[in-house]
């Protein structure tokens, strides 16, 4: 009964606290808010228009057909003219294109030549995103009579499941739920025993007789409610924004959401129990935050990335939650089918929150 | 009562040091229950360090302590709601009001429903605070500040108040008002250990310990300690109390010169004879005209005594 009591006033003493603090309030709300619009607009897999330069030497009527179909494939955006190879590295080098295309003069010989390539397609090669793109258009099947050029059908016929359209968005946002709610539960709790101590605050506190797992616990309580508001804003913005569906049950997203919560926050509990300043508690939230981004599947495929790198990511909360979000939002998936990316959250926020009440010190030396 | 009978806070041999430096050398402490015992001493003195320990706060490195008849640091739990703790620095929350600062507190000793209200209602008269119950503690005044500091650390009615330089950066009003609180506790039957740099403070403390860089270097009632200081106090006042300053340092049978405005109180051992006479005879010496009389000793006096530097003391 009196443990009860000595949690629930940590509890109300951290909510009195928030609201007191505008700018962390404005920060619950504006975080995700703004992160949504940045990322859900700036992040884009689906590369369009990538500026080109054309040196047309053949200058024949397939060659004007070869350069028709390509500029229909909206990869590339034929802005400008050159005359010679050179002068397209000269333009790649300045970085005024990103594609030059090079139709030798003997291109309707040798497009019937199929030892030899017919063209050539200059990339800036630095980025391996554009050079992918343009990889494609090599596999453009492009025939022709003689006399007339047509683009193949393909040998396979892809059906994307799940996002037909290919949106970046829609894989995007889900993630990104994940994401923002790392930044800021962790950011929380990082600095929260950090900000006691250095108010002085602690000194008083530990020499009272409430628990660290009280003191702990009622920190934790407020903020994920807190992030399930978050949680909200950000899906009803993706839906609103970037027609980003939740086609599995709400429920199962807010049972996964409060698991990952829970196990951020016990995170940021333990980094604040390490970090002497509020300052150190932050460096420490970023060192999580980067893999968190690079790790987890947000950016890169999971599967893909060496076999160390998805040991790392196995271990971030981030990577599990992601796999549910993805699964709940766009596959329709039950938590029930995911348990065990649950299972693996609920045991970090254990081993978390174990750690913090252990490392905490209720003395001064 | 409780075992320990009437003493509140026993402690023998009672060191800290952090790494090289020796925060507190061997510190014996017996602390009467309902009373006000204070420590005297400058910054560093250990004062601090000390207070810390008895709460359990900090571990000793040698020595033991026993409060309200709890071993520390093994049963620290045990004592911690028997004691409040008021910590140099303001500790309570600057973002929560004076009420929800009380209420966080009474909840966190788990003080009874029944009682609660009672009791923050009747801390909220006695420490004037009924009228700014709705205001944010970190927009109150220094001296108030203190009140509510002290309001908070007796809610939950501890035995023992440990006060940690609680008027440090009070004005002397507020420190008058905060002390008559801490008689009113006394006399309630709360045993309170206080820290203080004030003279005056320490004038007002049934019993006091001098401290000085970590050694506890006199204990006793006030007017024990300014019985018993082996010193002559002698005033001097003269025209020109700096150059009758400089005619008495160089004598190595004075202990100490301390100017207080255009007086000089000059200490010289107690086995000397005649110290009046010395004292005349220095100032004649320099040729300048001044009234040399003895006086009984004050607790500043004692502080200096105590406090003098060891090879001073050899030399006198």
């Amino acid at each position: 009964m009196n443990a009860l009591i000595r949690l629930l006033a940590v509890m109300r003493k951290e909510f009195l606290q928030l609201r007191r603090d505008r700018i962390t309030f404005g920060m619950i709300v504006g975080i995700p808010v703004i992160q949504i619009l940045l990322f859900g607009y700036a992040i884009n897999f689906d590369v369009r228009n990538l500026e080109a330069a054309v040196a047309d030497q053949a200058n024949s009527h397939l060659s004007r057909q070869y350069l028709d179909a390509l500029a229909q494939t909206q990869v590339v955006r034929i802005a400008h003219r050159a005359d010679t190879p050179e002068a397209l590295e000269d333009m790649l080098r300045r970085g005024e294109i990103s594609v030059g295309i090079y139709v030798p003069a003997g291109f309707d010989r040798r497009l019937a030549d199929p030892l030899r390539p017919a063209a050539h397609l200059l990339v800036d090669g630095a980025d391996p995103t554009i050079l992918g793109i343009v990889n494609r258009l090599r596999a453009m099947p492009f025939a022709t009579d003689g006399t007339t050029a047509t683009i193949l059908p393909a040998a396979f016929e892809v059906r994307p499941y799940y996002n037909p359209e290919g949106r970046t968005a829609v894989n995007v946002v889900p993630g990104l739920i994940g994401i923002i709610l790392t930044l800021t539960m962790m950011l929380f709790t990082a600095v929260a025993i950090v900000r006691e101590r250095e108010h002085g605050n602690l000194e008083l506190l530990i020499n009272t007789p409430v628990s660290t797992t009280q003191l702990m616990v009622g920190k934790i309580v407020p903020y994920i409610l807190i992030g399930l508001v978050q949680l909200a804003l950000i899906v009803a913005v993706g839906k609103l924004l970037f027609d980003v569906p939740v086609r599995g049950s709400l429920a199962d997203l807010y049972v996964a959401a409060a698991a990952f919560i829970a196990a951020n926050l016990a995170l940021g509990l333990f980094l604040s129990t390490i970090a002497a300043s509020q300052f150190q508690a932050m460096q420490l939230t970023f060192f999580i935050l980067l893999p968190s981004i690079l790790l987890s599947g947000f950016v890169f495929p999971f599967d893909g990335m060496p076999a160390f790198a998805r040991w790392i990511g196995e271990v971030l909360p981030t990577t599990h939650f992601i796999r549910m979000t993805r699964g709940i939002m766009l596959r329709e998936a039950s938590v029930a089918e995911l348990w065990p990316e649950l299972v693996a959250l609920l045991v970090f926020a254990l081993l978390a929150l174990t750690l913090a009440v252990r490392r905490f010190s209720r003395r001064l030396d | 009562m409780t075992a320990g009978g009437d003493t509140a806070i026993r402690a023998r041999g009672l060191t800290k040091r952090f790494g090289e430096l020796t925060a507190v050398d061997a510190l014996d402490l017996d602390v009467p229950r309902a009373r006000i015992y204070g420590f005297l001493g400058p910054n560093g003195s250990g004062k601090s360090t000390t207070i810390r320990m008895l709460c359990g706060l900090l571990t000793p490195t040698a020595g033991e302590a026993r409060v309200l008849g709890i071993d520390l640091p093994a049963d620290a739990r045990e004592l911690k709601p028997r004691i409040g703790y008021m910590t140099q620095r303001f500790s309570l929350y600057a973002e929560l009001s004076v009420l929800e600062n009380l209420e966080f507190i009474a909840d966190v000793y788990a003080v009874a429903r029944r009682t609660r209200q009672a009791r923050i209602d009747e801390l909220l008269e006695r420490y004037a605070f009924t009228d700014r119950r709705r205001q944010l503690a970190g927009t109150l005044s220094g001296g108030q500040r203190q009140r509510l500091a002290l309001a908070c650390a007796v809610l939950h009615k501890p035995e023992l108040l440990l006060l940690d330089e609680p008027t440090s950066a009070v004005d002397p009003k507020s420190r008058r008002d905060f002390w008559a609180d801490l008689f009113e506790l006394a006399n309630a039957g709360t045993t309170i250990l206080v820290s203080t740099h004030y003279m005056d403070e320490a004038e007002r403390c049934h019993r006091l310990a001098i401290l000085d860089r970590g050694r506890k270097v006199a204990d006793g009632t006030p007017a024990e300690l300014q019985r018993s200081t082996g010193m002559h106090v002698i005033e001097v006042l003269a025209d020109d109390a700096v150059a009758a300053q400089h005619a008495l340092v160089g004598d190595a049978r004075i202990a100490s010169v301390t100017q207080l405005g255009v007086r000089l109180r000059v200490l010289l051992p107690e086995a000397l004879d005649a110290p009046v006479a010395l004292v005349e005879q220095r100032l004649g010496d320099a040729g300048i005209d001044a009234e040399v009389r003895p006086v009984t000793p004050s607790l500043e006096d004692v502080f200096v005594a105590v406090t003098l530097p060891q090879s001073d003391r050899i030399a006198a």
